[in-house]
């Protein structure tokens, strides 16, 4: 949002790099673990994907794209697989943890501390009294450099080699498997829909149902309109201007005078509780229900839609009660 | 009215339900929707690469797997049960309920970063729910284990979601300051951070409402299963 930022998008390439390395590692380990059901076609899509990462500024775009439609060939056809693991027994892990204790987390808190860290020193580096970074370089740099220094941390406290930990993160890898990669072909399929004008045609969908003199149905309809486009695109912020724009606005504020600051907040919120309930949001919903090793993907959305629903009732009322306090 | 933009939210919605594999379905829905838009095949090959490009950073995660596999090696899931079993008298209801209060108001104060499924639900949140949970209950059938993990889950979001945006500088408050400004009308962020106040309060409620029921709702569904394994 502050693109104000001096350095260009490149500030990012050293995390891309350490991402593309780690994948590129996940690849050969896979190629060379003689114990894996799929190991060709699975170090083949994490080096493909490790490729996009190290070189793919370089690439031609529609190089790219084609790449991406090879991986989610090679993951439609069951080709990413997991390796039998050979972890530690469970008594062992018991043993471990009793001599190393508490020091163990130690490295898990340092990732949010020197990410934190990170950002509020940042806001200090001005050029010119402008920010050296965005926001949002700032942060991702700052959650690289610190699961980098927790690496260091978590070798130290554990005697154990950089080696060890990269494979025991390949071990995280292939259980999420091709869902590592999902989120990030959602963002794409969200710019796809924009383009083609998705939101437009769900917003006038939505306008040519509601009786407009209503004022609870037109509450209703940019609450509901917000979670259901969220659902669609997996994503608030992409729903936020097309339904705001369609219904909040000529509706709520344009017929019936709503306050437009506390609209909009309750409106965003209105579409989160959509973000809950749908495998579109997959970093939220389906990533934690591999990373948990359930056999549902969509357990987690499961034990959201209670809880979401139920918000989403809260805030039409919350939005019917505070948006016209001030309207006659 | 055009309807052939909605083509590719078709795809993604059958692909979904007939289970096909999701990253398919969605490059499939891509291409459809691009078709649709009038794109050729170049151009939304283009268009996918570029997207994938600009939203590389979302694969930012896998960053944390090496920290968080070498620590699970050394034990990390075994002493995060330890150490909550520990403290006497907590119920893994309680327990999630002092998550969420302590996620929601972490993120509130822009610290959203203290939590997260790979960083804490994996390696410490779903073990000490679950040790809780064995402490009370005895060893948990897997169906009511895999519940309770999703659970986990589930309050991580909750809590993230709804405590972000009471934040000022939080992007979905900048967005929609930003998106009111371009169609002329001015107000402080302030204000919009403020009304996201109350629905931050009905999440925690309510959310709390079902966590403070999981005890009771566990060991009905345990019950009921042990009844069934023993008629049978």
């Amino acid at each position: 949002m502050s693109n104000t930022a001096l350095l260009p998008v490149t500030a990012l390439t050293p995390v891309y790099v350490l991402i593309g390395l780690f994948l590129l590692a996940a690849a050969w380990h896979a190629a060379r673990d003689d114990s894996h059901p799929r190991r060709r076609s699975s170090a083949l899509f994490w080096g493909l994907l490790a490729m996009l990462f190290l070189i793919g500024d370089g690439l031609p775009s529609a190089v790219v794209g084609a790449v991406i439609v090879a991986l989610a060939l090679i993951a439609g056809a069951g080709g990413v697989g997991r390796g039998v693991r050979r972890e530690r027994c469970a008594d062992e892990r018991a043993a471990q943890a009793a001599r190393l204790g508490n020091r163990l987390f130690l490295p898990v808190l340092l990732i949010p501390l020197v990410t934190v860290v990170g950002v509020i020193a940042s806001k200090l580096l001005l050029v010119d009294g402008k920010p050296l970074l965005s926001g949002q370089q700032v942060t991702l740099l700052a959650l690289s450099l610190g699961c980098v220094l927790a690496l260091l941390a978590a070798c130290r406290a554990t005697r154990e080699s950089p080696a060890r930990a990269v494979d025991a993160g390949r071990g995280l890898l292939e259980a999420i498997g091709w869902a590592a990669l999902l989120p990030l072909v959602l963002a794409v399929l969200g710019g796809l829909f924009a383009a083609a004008g998705v939101g437009e045609s769900i917003a006038s969908l939505v306008a040519s149902v509601v009786p407009t003199d209503n004022r609870l149905a037109c509450v209703l309809a940019y609450c509901l309109g917000m979670a259901a486009f969220t659902m669609v695109m997996g994503n608030a912020f992409a729903a936020f201007p097309v339904i705001t724009g369609g219904v909040g606005l000529p509706l709520l504020v344009g017929v019936h005078h709503a306050e437009p600051a506390s609209m909009v907040a309750i409106g965003m919120l209105a579409g989160y509780c959509g973000t809950l309930m749908t495998p579109m949001a997959a970093n939220f919903n389906i990533v934690p229900a591999a990373l948990l090793e359930l056999r549902d993907a969509n357990a987690v959305i499961k034990a959201q839609i209670p809880t979401a629903l139920l918000l989403l009732a809260a805030n039409v009322a919350i939005m019917e009660w505070v948006v016209f306090r001030h309207a006659g | 009215m055009n309807w052939w933009p909605l083509i590719g939210v078709l795809v993604v919605a059958i692909g979904f339900m007939l289970r096909l594999n999701a990253l398919l379905v969605v490059v499939a829905a891509g291409f459809a929707t691009g078709i649709a838009a009038g794109m050729d095949i170049l151009e939304i090959l283009a268009a996918t690469g570029d997207g994938f490009l600009n939203n590389r950073f979302l694969m930012i995660f896998v960053l944390t797997l090496p920290v968080i596999g070498l620590l699970e090696r050394n034990g990390l899931r075994e002493q995060a049960e330890r150490w909550v079993l520990g403290l006497r008298g907590l119920s893994t209801g309680r327990l999630l309920i002092a998550y969420q209060a302590l996620r929601q108001s972490a993120a509130a104060i822009s610290l959203t970063h203290l939590g997260g499924h790979p960083q804490t639900v994996r390696p410490l949140l779903a073990p000490m729910a679950e040790a809780t949970a064995t402490r009370t209950h005895g060893r948990l059938p897997d169906s009511v284990r895999e519940r309770l993990r999703a659970m986990c889950a589930a309050t991580d979001n909750v809590g993230l979601f709804f405590g972000e945006d009471v934040f000022v500088a939080f992007g979905a408050v900048l967005l929609a300051q930003a998106f009111l400004a371009q169609n002329s009308i001015v107000v402080e962020p302030l204000a919009i951070a403020l009304w996201a106040l109350p629905t931050a309060i009905a999440a925690l409620l309510i959310h709390g409402a079902r966590l403070s029921r999981l005890d009771r709702r566990m060991a009905a569904e345990i019950a009921r299963l042990r009844a069934a394994g023993a008629a049978g």
